[in-house]
């Protein structure tokens, strides 16, 4: 069935800054997507609560707070308790190389995204990876 | 797994992958929906509708947290514009909802207006048949920000609550037809704003000039401060009251009727159409609309003839 894309974008841990995640969430919009914006300052439990109600496709997860190597692979195994294996989890912010690598391999983040990343990147990757799962 | 059992069971999982596909639409959203409408008609539909910026999410977040403080559970469809250029939308209703998260007594879902004018989306309809289906006591439904033209809402709920804010527009405005005419409620939120009192001064001297149908219920005029919870409860208590007076005047059934024949000529039109495209090639569709664009065959005619084809050759 043609339906768009659906993607949550949130903010979790307690930096306030979301200007990014305000550029990605507009530039999937222009790509077509529907995009439920959920704001700053979100735990993984409410996360992942709202792409469970919201039934997404994809949740993208800004974060620049450095804490990203506790809540991001939290909201994978919260993820996985609520059987939502299929959801893509992209995250961006400041993230070495070295945790991307293991928030990819070990816990299953698709893909991260450093401050240089464009946007078309980053929605090519999204409709590339969601054409293949409906 | 059976969707219907699941969403019944209380499967909330089941009841968000409902909604994606009554969203959709077609002949498996149209089986759910026909399985599950025996269990609808239990829930209190409430639309809460006013102009951009009345930030009527905030005013609908605290009327959920004031009905789960009496231990009624809520399901929330907060419906956003899509673009009409590029299909997709901002859904960034849910930002004023978190203090509800983590509560299994509410449900919130985002929709996108999917092209549909009048505020709601074309799935609306269905998409609260689910949640009543699924056992919420309230069932609140928050429009595109709307101007004067987005009464949809109306024939959808049981009560309907229009939002205003003080100072927009002047007497002029208050007596235009539409929106205001749809209200059951009428609230001025941001009420700690100058000219509120005016504002309300202005909507009750509309209703006292408006030829109220006999029927007894006169719109009551509330003012709210929604960031602080002010004025709510009193707002909550006249949605009830509003339902019983549909009740006991009979009204009810009228409201009733309204809704499922508002209900059936929707579906007719999505189904009609949708079995007339499947009689037609998708090559004649192009040249008959090509014949259109030439002026040799007129759009009313041609849509006679679709329909004959689709009638006849599905053998009754």
């Amino acid at each position: 069935m043609d339906r768009p894309i659906r993607v949550l974008i949130a903010k979790p841990g307690l930096d306030g800054h979301d200007r990014g995640a305000k550029v990605i969430a507009r530039a999937l919009r222009d790509a077509g997507m529907e995009v439920i914006y959920t704001g700053i300052q979100q735990t993984p439990q409410m996360i992942v609560e709202a792409a469970l109600q919201e039934d997404v496709d994809v949740i993208g997860l800004s974060i620049l707070s450095g804490a990203h190597m506790t809540l991001l692979p939290h909201v994978m195994e919260l993820l996985r308790d609520h059987g939502m294996h299929d959801v893509l989890v992209v995250a961006g912010g400041i993230i070495s190389d070295d945790d991307a690598r293991i928030l990819k391999e070990q816990h299953g983040i698709a893909e991260v995204y450093g401050p240089g990343a464009s946007t078309h990147e980053i929605v090519r990757f999204i409709q590339e990876r969601c054409k293949t799962r409906t | 797994m059976d969707l219907a059992q699941a969403l019944l069971e209380g499967n909330r999982r089941a009841l968000a992958q409902a909604l994606t596909l009554v969203e959709t639409g077609g002949p498996q959203a149209r089986a759910l929906l026909g399985a599950l409408f025996v269990h609808t008609g239990r829930a209190h539909i409430i639309g809460v509708t006013g102009a951009p910026g009345a930030v009527n999410s905030t005013l609908v977040a605290a009327l959920a947290t004031h009905w789960r403080r009496t231990d009624r559970t809520v399901g929330i469809i907060a419906v956003d514009p899509t673009s009409p250029f590029t299909r997709g939308a901002i859904l960034g209703d849910r930002i004023r909802m978190q203090a509800l998260s983590g509560d299994p007594g509410v449900f919130i879902r985002s929709m996108a207006s999917r092209g549909r004018l009048g505020g709601i989306a074309r799935a609306t309809g269905d998409a609260v048949a689910l949640l009543d289906a699924a056992g919420f006591d309230l069932v609140l439904v928050e429009t595109v920000g709307a101007g004067q033209g987005e009464v949809e809402i109306a024939a959808a709920a049981h009560t309907t609550i229009v939002i205003e804010i003080p100072g927009a527009g002047d007497d002029i405005q208050a007596i235009k037809a539409g929106i205001l005419e749809i209200a059951d409620l009428l609230v001025v939120n941001k009420a700690d704003r100058d000219g509120a009192e005016r504002t309300v001064h202005q909507l009750r001297t509309m209703l006292s000039l408006a030829d109220l149908p006999s029927d007894g219920w006169t719109p009551p005029v509330l003012t709210a401060v929604a960031t602080r919870g002010e004025g709510i409860e009193a707002i909550a208590m006249a949605a009830e009251q509003h339902l019983r007076y549909l009740r006991e005047s009979g009204r009810f059934a009228g409201r009733e009727q309204e809704r499922a024949g508002r209900e059936l000529r929707l579906i007719l039109q999505e189904t009609a159409l949708e079995r007339v495209r499947a009689h037609v090639s998708s090559s004649d569709w192009d040249a008959l609309i090509a014949q259109i664009v030439a002026r040799t065959l007129d759009p009313y005619a041609a849509a006679d003839h679709l329909l004959e084809r689709a009638l006849t050759r599905s053998g009754g």
